[in-house]
């Protein structure tokens, strides 16, 4: 069995954001960068049914700058067995970048993907759906319970929706995207750092894979929201009755 | 001129009201750019849903009934959103930013080979070319953005598309025939937890009342959380620790990974505020906040800030609500 999963590079979710004034984008001076979380999870939950099975192979890819490797090297320390960078210095949308993952995909025919259910930068939510659709496979989103079954051929996936857990069993090979609540991915050990160094890594363009990687969307301007002027402390709960009641009206 | 397709968002044949979001931004689209707006329903059993929607102006309410389309599944809802735009010729596909929307478009979008943006919350018409505004970052930068292509799908942000009035006119309901043997049918559904009933869902009430860490178990979390929604006639929502922990449903989580709230008062007791969390209630328009920390994050944004325990100030407040 194999597994593919994505890595995408993202500013850590404790860094703070600035928006560089001349031009969209963000200030990258001074920003921490990580594996986006959700790809996190993602990769745990196919270390550990690497670890149940016995007998597999988990693959990592990431999409983007040679700096991306750093990303890479934490999969690789996480436990992934193989590593592969498709170098492109353009910033791709989700539609293009499921376009490439395809391309890896008929590369490497995994058994499934499993990968984030959204980047933490452009919050998009989309890449995996997107995915599962040009394969022509099924998808289990937002999955916070999975379960191999029926000899691995299918997985049995909780999902989290607005209306509660939702349970559905899809067809392998499919496109699975994990909610926070999958798993809480290990820390990087000492001995995973030195064992990644040995680590396959191998790089190529998306024009290898023979897709042209470009992207739809054109962000053109990047602004902070207006900020929420801070209010008024009260000190007591009449007080505070008395302006939600009377001031700004809304009970 | 645009030719629009609005996905109706139904909970089998209930008719969600985010839905009138993206009628909303329909409406908007064409009283700019002129054109015209289908909305489609998908399930088995949706009269109530399409008779519900036919005062909107909409072209037509298209109804696409089968038994096989009974839960919303992604495989299927998809291959019959696709294949409705494409008998209509449809330039743009939008659905309210809801976990329906999100599984189901994208999978739309990537069947036509279309581009998408997700928690759109304005448009401008330049010409015939379109102008969005997108929420991102966790709600820490809004993109002015351009997406190329003949076909777009959207989602929109509830909050920012205030649902239209009804008018006296119906649209016509017409049936979208599926063919049974073209759909695929990767996935079944086995089944969805019980809905708590009693409550309204915080993404549609007024008040939203919303407890974090400081609340320790989910006794606590109804009496204090629960008691003063209740008092209020609202909705209860809360942090990811809360759910982390097992005190609170995953639906109820509120944030950047959760829902998008917009209510008229926020209640934010015991929580810090951490961006992930504001990135899910900022736009509420009054924000209240209860925390026993005075420099507590969540003070920074809040209207109304009270230092204090959330054991001892809660009951006080809903005793004195109930008075
Ligand atoms: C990728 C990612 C996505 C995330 N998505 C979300 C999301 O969608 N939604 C979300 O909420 N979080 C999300 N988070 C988590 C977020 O970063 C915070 O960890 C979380 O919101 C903290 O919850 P909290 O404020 O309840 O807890 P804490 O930060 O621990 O705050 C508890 C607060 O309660 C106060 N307190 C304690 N006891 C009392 C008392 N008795 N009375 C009054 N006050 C008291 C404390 O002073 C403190 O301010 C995400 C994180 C990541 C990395
Ligand atoms: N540049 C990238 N490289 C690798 N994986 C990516 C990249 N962009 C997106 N992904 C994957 O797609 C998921 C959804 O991304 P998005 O649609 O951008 O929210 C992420 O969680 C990643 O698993």
């Amino acid at each position: 069995m194999k597994i593919l999963v994505p890595l995408k590079r993202v500013p850590d979710p404790d860094t703070k954001i600035r928006i560089k004034p001349d031009g969209p984008g963000i200030e990258l001076d001074g920003v921490k960068f990580a594996v986006n979380p959700f790809d996190a999870i993602a990769l745990e939950e196919a270390l550990r049914i690497e670890e149940k099975l016995g007998e597999m192979e988990v693959v990592v890819v990431s999409i983007g700058g040679e700096e991306c490797v750093e990303q890479l090297r934490v999969g690789l320390a996480m436990g992934a067995d193989r590593a592969l960078l498709v170098k492109t210095s353009e910033s791709l949308d989700s539609l293009a970048v499921a376009k490439v993952l395809a391309a890896v995909y008929r590369r490497e025919k995994p058994d499934f993907v499993l990968m984030g259910k959204q980047a933490i930068d452009d919050d998009s939510n989309q890449a995996g759906q997107m995915l599962a659709a040009m394969l022509g496979v099924g998808q289990a989103t937002f999955v916070s319970k999975l379960e191999l079954i029926e000899n691995n051929t299918k997985a049995r996936c909780g999902r989290e929706t607005d209306a509660g857990i939702e349970t559905i069993t899809v067809r392998l090979p499919a496109v699975l995207t994990t909610d926070l609540r999958l798993n809480e991915p290990r820390y990087v050990s000492l001995p995973g750092i030195m064992k990644a160094k040995k680590k396959p890594l191998e790089e190529m363009t998306p024009a290898d894979l023979g897709v042209a990687a470009t992207s739809r969307t054109k962000i053109f301007k990047l602004e902070s929201p207006p900020k929420r002027k801070a209010g008024v402390r009260v000190k007591t709960v009449d007080e505070l009755v008395d302006k939600l009641k009377n001031e700004a009206k809304v009970i | 001129m645009a030719t629009i397709l609005v996905i109706a968002e139904h909970d089998d044949g209930q008719l969600k009201l985010a839905t009138l979001s993206a009628v909303a931004f329909a409406k908007r689209v064409i009283a700019e750019a002129g054109g015209t707006f289908d909305i489609l329903v998908i399930g088995d059993g949706v009269d109530l849903v399409a008779e519900a929607l036919r005062s909107y102006g909409a072209a037509s309410v298209l109804a696409a009934e089968r038994p096989e389309l009974k839960s919303p599944l992604a495989d299927k809802h998809a291959h019959v959103i696709a294949e409705a735009a494409r008998q209509r010729g449809s330039t743009l596909i939008v659905g309210a930013a809801s976990t329906f929307s999100k599984d189901i478009l994208p999978r739309g979008a990537a069947l036509l080979d279309a581009g998408m943006l997700s928690d759109v919350v304005d448009v401008t018409c330049d010409g015939d070319d379109f102008v969005f505004r997108r929420i991102l970052f966790a709600g820490n930068a809004i993109a002015t953005v351009k997406l190329e292509g003949a076909v777009k799908f959207l989602t929109v942000r509830a909050a920012a598309f205030a649902p239209p009035p009804k008018g006296a006119e119906l649209s016509r309901v017409e049936k979208l025939t599926v063919d049974a043997g073209s759909l695929p049918d990767f996935i079944v559904c086995e089944g969805r937890e019980a809905k708590v009933a009693g409550r309204p869902d915080s993404t549609e009430a007024r008040v939203v009342v919303s407890g974090g860490r400081a609340i320790k178990n989910a006794e606590d979390f109804e009496r204090l959380i629960g008691g003063l929604a209740d008092a209020l006639g609202g909705a209860v929502g809360s942090s990811r620790a809360l759910v982390d922990a097992g005190i609170t449903p995953n639906s109820l989580q509120i944030g950047q990974t959760g829902k998008i709230v917009a209510p008229e008062v926020y209640f934010a007791i015991g929580m810090s505020g951490a961006i992930q969390h504001l990135a899910g209630m900022k736009d509420t328009k009054v924000i209240v906040a209860i925390n026993k920390d005075p420099d507590a994050p969540i003070f920074e944004v809040a209207d109304f800030g009270l230092v204090g325990d959330a054991y001892q100030v809660v009951p006080e407040l809903i005793e004195r609500l109930r008075n």
